[in-house]
Order: structure tokens, then C-alpha cells, then sequence
């Protein structure tokens, strides 16, 4: 490796580094560190668990909630949990609507590294009639102007699944009259 | 806590490694109270967040190390963005159990030394990563959306509860919302002027908060706090030793914490717990939290002004350093808190409530001075080095309450006069834990 060129600007290490694999940074004291390239990836063997058939559901269009097996609590969660929250009861599994309301929105322009070319992407938190919880996904085919809280929406499943929560998204829908947003 | 320790934080500080920032901010502590010498520590704390950003496990064994402290006790703290102040109270829990006489909080955070988008992914695993990193990656996102839910419930439904067209009124509320929060962006930037430890003091306008970069809907990169690298830490001990240590000792009078879901999805529809001076008529509808408040805050309050005595935090406490991860979080935080109801944050803030008398804004601040919250300037205009940021904040409110602003800023003007109760406050993602504790002038 060629001796480490030095740099006084910490923004154009990276860089360097990237491409040369080592930096000698200077600070405003004459410091110099010397910084290398230093890659990490790993491949987990991530189990989805009790949460599998969830993300099967998706794979075959199927939008699965939860709900609280104990009679006297029913609490039914619009994303699952394998015991109810409120009294620890094991849930079962059900079938959500396909259409709901959004409860809340934003447009991201940025995102985690890895999301970063998929900006601007819209996230909505979902509220099903008759649904305790909400449930948080992508929003498609509407830009930021056109977003509001309350708005009619219904589910869109990927047609070749990656068993990921993007193989569901919620585009908008036509308002129905009779249609009222929750509080909270 | 008889001495506290931070060194500035920055964007990053390459030529010092974790080990080497504990360092320098454990010898400006120790250099305050020259009888307390590393051999009468009986061990520590250490707090940071991530082993992703160092590649480091069990990092903090080698800040102990580092130290000299070896082979006392020592544990690492992690719980998020309340690492920080979780950190400060397993301390005071140690020294108050009677297992310690004398005990080290110590925290740090070197973010720099990944890109600031990794870094974002990074914060994000601390998300369910089944159910939501997948849809973004991003922490900006999920307060995007509780600040718009709680623009809706308070500013929507109330102001301009009269306007018909669904769209409009959102966006009406939207703009007057963000108007409102970017007051507490200035805030922050330019109580920070006085702040030589901050990493971004700014003259700041509100037109230049609200027309900075779009990140997420409607959070603009000044109302943000940014990745830094930093260390701070807290030294704890009895009171036996405190009048030893110092003549200028400062006692911790109540610790709270609150938790709550990690999802925002399974937030609760439920009542609000009530502070001493609300009523549940107050709140008959609202359903709480939703994702519009962090009801975590509330139960760390609660707690922390049982224990302290406090009964109402406005007239009681001359200070507090909360957690303003976003300015929103500021604004909500304040409801969470008791300093106003649900609801009237906005409102608290735009009478300027939470500003300092003795700085001058652009834009009136009429009832400024009532409850200054972040003095300092926050962790907008500090830096969030995750795991030093709560143990900043008690650094702060320690000089704060000792008089001895001036001293430690070379400037006076931060100093709130004759600052006798002080309160601190840590917050960890979306709220899913909040730490609370309570601060008094010990002479």
C-alpha cells in the first residue's frame, strides 16, 4: 500500500479511503490520525418466528392481524402480536381489511443509507375500522400535495414477494360519505 | 454529584478515539474537586449506544480500562437515546443502595466514524426491524409522523376547526405548526452562541429553520439535531463525601423513568395520567397517547416529581435540559412534562415561556424567562453524541446550579440567576423510554 496521502477537510477522507484504502488526517493542531477502510457486511439467518405468518400472508395477498383469544379482552391489533399487550393472552390470527384511513403521514426525502435511492418515499400509519392498533407502510401513486390525514386508502401486495413489509403498500382510495376518521 | 465533565462535542474528533474523549472529560471533572482522586472511585457506569458505530463490543470495559479503574465495578448502560440519562440514575442508584460510596457515570458516542446516512441506518435498527426499518430506515420519518398527528389533534381540530376542506385545513395547521416549532430551533441555535461546548451555535431566523432542507414532511434540517462525537461524565457520591469533595455540591432529589411500545403501530388509545394540576375533564377527548405524545415522558415526570416533592414543575423548577432530538419533541415534551396542558405547547411556546430573558431573539418572547428550557441549546445546537447526551445535561444543569456558568462557558450570559431546582431529561426513540431527574443546589 503507497504511504497515506494527507488530508486537512475530515468530509474528503471517506473518499480516499474508499478508494485507497488509508488517510492521514490533519487537525487545526497538526494532528495527525491515521484512518483506514475498515468494511463490515454480514448475512443473518433472520427468523420472522411468531411473526411468519404475517409475511406469508403477504406472499399470497392476505393482510393478517391479531386478536386476543381471552373473551372478556378481544383486543385486536392491526399489526400482530403473538400475546396480547393488555392482558398477556396468547392471540389468534385474523384477516384485516383491505382498506383503511391514514392516521398519520410524511413524505421522507432522506432515509437510512440503504433507502436512500428510493427517495422521496411516502410512510402512512394505517387505521382499520373495528382495529386497536394501526399498521405503519408505504405509501404509493400520491406525492406530498396530495396527502391528508383521514384519507381513504386500500392495500397493494407485491406480486413477487420478497417476504419484507414492502411486499405490502396502501394506495389512495375513493372517500366513501359515510366514512369518519378516528381521534387519538 | 459533586463533578461533571464534557468535552465539545463535534462532527468529529478523528485524532481521539471513545477511550481517549471519556479521558479528557473525566480529568476536567476530577480536575474540579482536587481531594477526589481516581483511588477513592468505587467503580462506574459507562454508557454508549451503538457497537455498529465503533465496531467495538464491550467498549465500555476498555473506557474502564482506560481509566484505571480496574478491577472495581463496572457495568454498560444502553437503553437508545435515553442511554445518556439512564447512565446517570444506574450511578445514583449505586451510590444511593449503599454499594458505592463514590461512583463514575461516564458516556461517549463516536459517530463520525461512519457516513451520516449508515449512521442513520444505524439508529434505525432501533426500530422493530421486522415491521418498520424495512419501510425507510429512518428515525426522521417516525417523528415526522407523530408531530403531524399532533398538528392535527391540536392545531387542526382546534384552530382551525372552522375551515371545511380537509386538505386545506391540514395544510394551514402544518404551516402554523412549523412556524411555531421553528421558534424553538432559534431558541436553541442561538442560546448555544453562549455555549462553547456546542457544536452548532447559530444566529438562526425563523425563515431560514423553515426554508432549510427538507428531510421528512414537515421536519426541516435545522429543526434536527445531528450525529456528533462526544464524551461526558457525572461523578456521584454520598453526601458524607460530597461536603469532602466540595463546598458546591448538587443533590439529586427525584428519578423517574416510562416506557412504552417500540412500535408506533401498538401506541395505546387510552387516558391521559394526570399531572397535580389537570383534571380528566381536560382530556375527554383525547385518547392517549396515540403517537402524538410520549407517554413515557409523562410517567418519568410523575415520578421524578413525586420523589422530588414537585407538585407543580413550572413554579418549582428554575430550569430544565430536555431531550429536543427535533424541535417537535421540544414542544411535545413540554405537555409530557406538565409545564402546559395537552394541547397548549404551541401556545406555551409562541408567549415564550421556555426562552431566556437575558438573550435576545428575533421575534417577541413576552412571558420569557417563566421556565427556561435549554438553556444550553440543546441537542440541536449541543450535538446528540447518543450515550454523553444525558450525562451533558447533567453537566449542564450541575454548573447551572452551582453558579458557575460563567466559569465553564467564559461567558455569563446562560447563568439563570440564583438557579436553586433543575431538571434533566432523556428520551430514547419515538419515546419508547424516557428518563426524568431532578436536580437541587446541595448548599
Amino acid at each position: 500500500m503507497p504511504a497515506p496521502r494527507k488530508f486537512t477537510k475530515f468530509r474528503e477522507v471517506q473518499a480516499e479511503i474508499d478508494k485507497n484504502g488509508a488517510a492521514l488526517f490533519v487537525d487545526k493542531e497538526g494532528v495527525e490520525s491515521l484512518i483506514i477502510h475498515s468494511p463490515y457486511t454480514i448475512h443473518y439467518i433472520h427468523s420472522y418466528a411468531e411473526d411468519s405468518a404475517f409475511f406469508l400472508g403477504l406472499a399470497s395477498g392476505v393482510l393478517r392481524g391479531s386478536k386476543c383469544s381471552k373473551a372478556s379482552c378481544g383486543f385486536v391489533y392491526g399489526t400482530p402480536r403473538g400475546h396480547c399487550m393488555v392482558c398477556g393472552s396468547p392471540t389468534t390470527w385474523i384477516e384485516l381489511p383491505k382498506e383503511g384511513r391514514i392516521h398519520s403521514w410524511t413524505t421522507c426525502h432522506f432515509g437510512g443509507e440503504a433507502f436512500l435511492k428510493e427517495t422521496p418515499y411516502n410512510l402512512a400509519m394505517v387505521e382499520f375500522d373495528g382495529v386497536g392498533s394501526l399498521l405503519l407502510v408505504r405509501l404509493k401513486e400520491c406525492t406530498e400535495s396530495e396527502i391528508y390525514i383521514g384519507m381513504p386508502v386500500e392495500a397493494r401486495f407485491e406480486p413477487k414477494p420478497k417476504y419484507s413489509i414492502t411486499d405490502i403498500w396502501f394506495v389512495p382510495k375513493p372517500a366513501a360519505a359515510s366514512e369518519k376518521p378516528r381521534r387519538g | 454529584m459533586v463533578a461533571g465533565g464534557v468535552t465539545k462535542f463535534a462532527k468529529a474528533h478523528p485524532a481521539m478515539d471513545f477511550r481517549l474523549m471519556v479521558k479528557r472529560a473525566y480529568d476536567a471533572a476530577l480536575a474540579e474537586v482536587p481531594e477526589l482522586t481516581t483511588d477513592r472511585i468505587d467503580g462506574s457506569r459507562v454508557s454508549y449506544f451503538s457497537d455498529h458505530f465503533s465496531r467495538q463490543l464491550k467498549a465500555a470495559s476498555m473506557v474502564q480500562d482506560y481509566l484505571g479503574l480496574n478491577p472495581k465495578g463496572s457495568v454498560r448502560i444502553e437503553w437508545g437515546g435515553a442511554t445518556g440519562g439512564e447512565c446517570f440514575q444506574a450511578a445514583f442508584e449505586a451510590v444511593a443502595s449503599g454499594r458505592m460510596d463514590v461512583c463514575l457515570a461516564a458516556g461517549y458516542e463516536t459517530m463520525s466514524r461512519v457516513a451520516t446516512w449508515k449512521g442513520n441506518e444505524f439508529i434505525a435498527l432501533a426500530s422493530d426491524t421486522n415491521f418498520d426499518f424495512p419501510l425507510g430506515g429512518f428515525y426522521t420519518g417516525y417523528y415526522a409522523l407523530m408531530v403531524q398527528r399532533h398538528i392535527y389533534e391540536y392545531i387542526r381540530l382546534r384552530k382551525f376547526a372552522h375551515i371545511k376542506d380537509e386538505r386545506q385545513a391540514q395544510r394551514m395547521a402544518i404551516a402554523e405548526g412549523t412556524r411555531v416549532m421553528a421558534l424553538v430551533s432559534v431558541k436553541n441555535h442561538v442560546n448555544a452562541l453562549h455555549n462553547p461546548y456546542a457544536q452548532y451555535p447559530k444566529q438562526l431566523s425563523v425563515q431560514d429553520a423553515l426554508n432549510s432542507e427538507m428531510i421528512s414532511y414537515p421536519l426541516t434540517r435545522e429543526q434536527i439535531c445531528t450525529m456528533s462525537d462526544g464524551a461526558a461524565v457525572a461523578i456521584l457520591c454520598d453526601e458524607e463525601r460530597a461536603k469532602e469533595f466540595t463546598d458546591r455540591p448538587v443533590e439529586v432529589i427525584g428519578v423517574g423513568t416510562g416506557t412504552d411500545t417500540m412500535r408506533l403501530s401498538d401506541r395505546p388509545f387510552g387516558k391521559v395520567p394526570l399531572m397535580p394540576r389537570e383534571k380528566a375533564s381536560d382530556y375527554t377527548h383525547l385518547p392517549y397517547p396515540g403517537i402524538h405524545s410520549f407517554r413515557a415522558g409523562r410517567s418519568a415526570g410523575l415520578e421524578a416529581y413525586r420523589m422530588a416533592g414537585i407538585e407543580d414543575p413550572n413554579e418549582e423548577l428554575d430550569f430544565i435540559e430536555l431531550h429536543d432530538a427535533y424541535s417537535s419533541s421540544e414542544i411535545q415534551t413540554y405537555e409530557d412534562l406538565g409545564l402546559c396542558k395537552y394541547g397548549e405547547g404551541y401556545e406555551f411556546t409562541e408567549r415564550g415561556d421556555p426562552f431566556l430573558t437575558q438573550v435576545k431573539y428575533p421575534f417577541p418572547t413576552p412571558k420569557a424567562g417563566a421556565i427556561p428550557v435549554n438553556p444550553s441549546g440543546g441537542l440541536i445546537a449541543c450535538g446528540h453524541p447518543v450515550g454523553a447526551t444525558g450525562l451533558m445535561q447533567a453537566v449542564f444543569a450541575h454548573w447551572q446550579l452551582q453558579g458557575t456558568i460563567a466559569e465553564h462557558f467564559h461567558d455569563p450570559t446562560l447563568q439563570i440567576a440564583d438557579a436553586k431546582l433543575g431538571a434533566i431529561h432523556s428520551h430514547a426513540g419515538t419515546g419508547s423510554a424516557v428518563t426524568v431527574s431532578i436536580l437541587k443546589r446541595g448548599f
